[in-house]
């Protein structure tokens, strides 16, 4: 099986605080710590699996500037066969349908059976494996927490529903998932790992060599802009104990007992 | 010129769901004049007891009814509304595991925009809609211009608006069945199977009356141990966020939230969880929230009643042994 991976390099969340910059018009990014968008990393797991599990190869591609090479890399030196990094400066400034415009334009340069995305990034947008999906006119599943593959044309998925429920989908290839965290346990990648795929060559494709129409994408071709960051003013908020920890131990304790929290 | 406005109706066993009142806010937050028209899709008794339940709130009510639309299937529905709706409409959807499953694509099938997960709606400049969303967890929002002039598919966050309970004159239902499944049932190359219903674990958080809860903010599998023993020094059970199940170091059935429980203690203690909505969402019947993190920032202290900013590894076993001091 053939399996395209859509990968994003985000901003550690766990890392970092995010902040809005001075003048509202970007967060915060000197200091910050980058990684892997955390669903795209198990989406990349599960790739891998499957691949071991029925052959094949699996593909990791990324759209963005420089930078996003370090996480195709990475996801290589995890056990992805290729990697595919998609950078143009008419790249910059899309919104979601341009994004996916250029993903669908690489995607129709191969010949793919399976594409995976995350389910959202870290603006939580959760669009791109839809409207992918849609753009291709292929079948598509959401919130993908198992996947099973029944034979070279047709696979059966589980979906997360609410209440920890899954509905559990028969779907035909190709198709595009957008995959949930939770699915496997991600390996761990070691300097070793990372070594062994230092010098692998990735190539880089712009506009031009996709095909793509540079005013499809871009600022030009949005429908959505952001016009700024802020933080909301939600009101008081909680009442946050101070003094020494003493202090603050002895007032929890109390807070505790009063609300029926010690039994 | 008012805007004709297709709220989708999410409904379960002939009950509709909260969000269908909070679309209706939504609607006339985006425009107050709009025309607001219910999606109502299923199949027999049900469909026709939801119909009535939201006629009411509603200036329209277009139905789908059909036995093969008893289980809505993102791929199926997807097929079906670019049939029915006008070109140009403005549709908004519940963002939960069936719009995140139905919006994004039926916003390419309509060739409109997509707007994601707003939480607010800010009127309407130049053909462009502004709104408020979310980022990174809830730690920044932003606003965002959306061009509408060709229709747009907006998802809308559960809790986000208050639901419109002011009735007004009962809307007409108008069957779309024969209009929407000309052409045959579209979306064969996704066939549901079944609902493998949630494990039931060794405790039920859903009636715990005190819920100690944990989440990434733990760090390690080997800590867990200290939310433990300060649950048990308290007389309450283990809960937690998702990231700690996705690590199983829980049991799927102590996670809180959407994708998880729905509990509704008295006393909720969050440790070392950032507060996202969909963690958030579980957490019903109002409880007196206490919130430990080690980032004063961190949007759960905007939702909890009390906070302290600390370190849970050092805090949390000083705590338990308080407490046992305490108890004797
Ligand atoms: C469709 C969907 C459904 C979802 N369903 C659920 C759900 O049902 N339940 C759920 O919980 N999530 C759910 N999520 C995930 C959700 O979006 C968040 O990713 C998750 O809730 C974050 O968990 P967290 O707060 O534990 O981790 P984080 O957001 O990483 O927060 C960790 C917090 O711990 C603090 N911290 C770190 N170290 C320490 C320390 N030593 N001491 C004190 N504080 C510390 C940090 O400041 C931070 O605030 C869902 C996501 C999606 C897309
Ligand atoms: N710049 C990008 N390059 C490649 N894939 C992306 C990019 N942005 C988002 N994706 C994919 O789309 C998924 C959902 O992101 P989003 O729709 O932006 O919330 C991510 O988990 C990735 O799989």
């Amino acid at each position: 099986m053939e399996i395209l991976v859509c990968v994003k390099r985000v901003p550690d969340t766990a890392e970092n605080e995010i902040e809005v910059n001075k003048d509202g018009s970007d967060i915060e990014r000197d200091d910050l710590v980058y990684s892997i968008n955390e669903w795209d990393n198990y989406a990349v797991e599960e790739a891998i699996q499957i691949r071991d599990k029925v052959g094949g190869s699996v593909t990791v591609v990324s759209v963005g500037g420089e930078e996003a090479e370090e996480i195709i890399r990475r996801e290589m030196a995890m056990g992805a066969d290729k990697g595919v990094h998609l950078s143009d400066q008419a790249f910059e400034e899309s919104d979601g349908k341009g994004l996916v415009r250029i993903l669908q334009a690489a995607i129709e340069k191969g010949s793919y059976d399976l594409i995976l995305t995350g389910v959202q990034a870290d603006d939580g947008a959760g669009q791109v494996g839809g409207m992918l999906a849609a753009m291709l006119d292929w079948p598509f599943a959401s919130l993908v927490n198992h996947i099973e593959v029944i034979n070279d044309r047709t696979i059966k998925v589980g979906r997360e529903i609410a209440a920890g429920n899954q509905e559990m989908n028969e779907i035909d290839l190709p198709c595009v998932l957008s995959i949930q965290t939770g699915i496997n346990e991600p390996r761990y990648v070691g300097i070793r790992g990372i070594r062994k795929v230092a010098s692998v060559e990735i190539p880089v494709f712009g506009a031009s060599d996709i095909g793509l129409s540079p005013d499809l994408v871009g600022k030009s071709g949005a429908t959505i802009s952001r016009v700024d960051y802020f933080v909301p003013d939600l009101g008081e908020g909680a009442e946050i104990l101070e003094g020494d920890t003493g202090e603050i131990l002895e007032k929890l304790i109390e807070i505790l007992q009063s609300k029926g929290g010690i039994k | 010129m008012a805007l004709q406005i297709f709220s989708y109706i999410l409904h379960k066993g002939g009950g509709v769901d909260d969000s269908a009142l909070e679309l209706v806010t939504a609607a006339h937050e985006i425009d107050p004049d709009a025309s607001v028209t219910a999606l109502v899709i299923g199949s027999g008794t049900d469909l026709y007891s939801v119909c009535n339940e939201v006629a009411p709130s509603y200036q329209n009510v277009w139905k789908i009814d059909n036995r093969d639309l008893s289980y809505a299937n993102g791929e199926v529905i997807r097929g079906l509304l670019p049939r029915i709706l006008p070109k140009g409409s403005i549709v908004l959807v519940p963002h939960e595991h069936f719009g995140m499953d139905l919006a994004p694509g039926l916003s390419v099938k309509l060739d409109t925009a997509y707007l994601p997960d707003a939480v607010s709606f800010e009127g309407i400049e130049d053909g462009k809609l502004k709104a408020i969303r979310e980022e990174y967890s809830g730690m920044v929002s932003t606003h965002v211009r959306c061009d509408i002039s060709t229709g747009a598919v907006i998802t809308v966050r559960a809790g986000a608006f208050k639901a419109d309970e002011s009735k007004g004159k009962t809307g007409e239902v108008v069957d779309k069945t024969t209009e929407a499944l000309t052409g045959g049932l579209p979306g064969g190359a996704r066939r549901f199977i079944e609902i493998v219903e949630a494990e039931v674990g060794d405790v039920d958080i859903t009636k715990s009356e005190s819920l100690v809860s944990v989440g990434r903010g733990i760090e390690d599998e080997d800590n867990i141990e200290i939310i433990h023993d300060l649950a048990e020094a308290m007389g309450a059970d283990v809960s937690c966020s998702r990231p700690i199940v996705d690590a199983k170091w829980l049991e799927k059935s102590r996670q809180v939230g959407t994708s998880g429980q729905t509990v509704r203690p008295k006393v909720y203690m969050a440790l070392g969880i950032s507060g996202s909505f969909q963690h958030l969402g579980g957490i019903k019947g109002a409880p007196f929230m206490i919130a430990i993190n080690k980032n004063v920032k961190a949007p759960i202290f905007q939702v909890s009643d009390i906070g302290v900013v600390a370190d849970i590894l050092d805090f949390v076993p000083e705590l338990t042994d308080k407490i046992k001091e305490m108890k004797g």
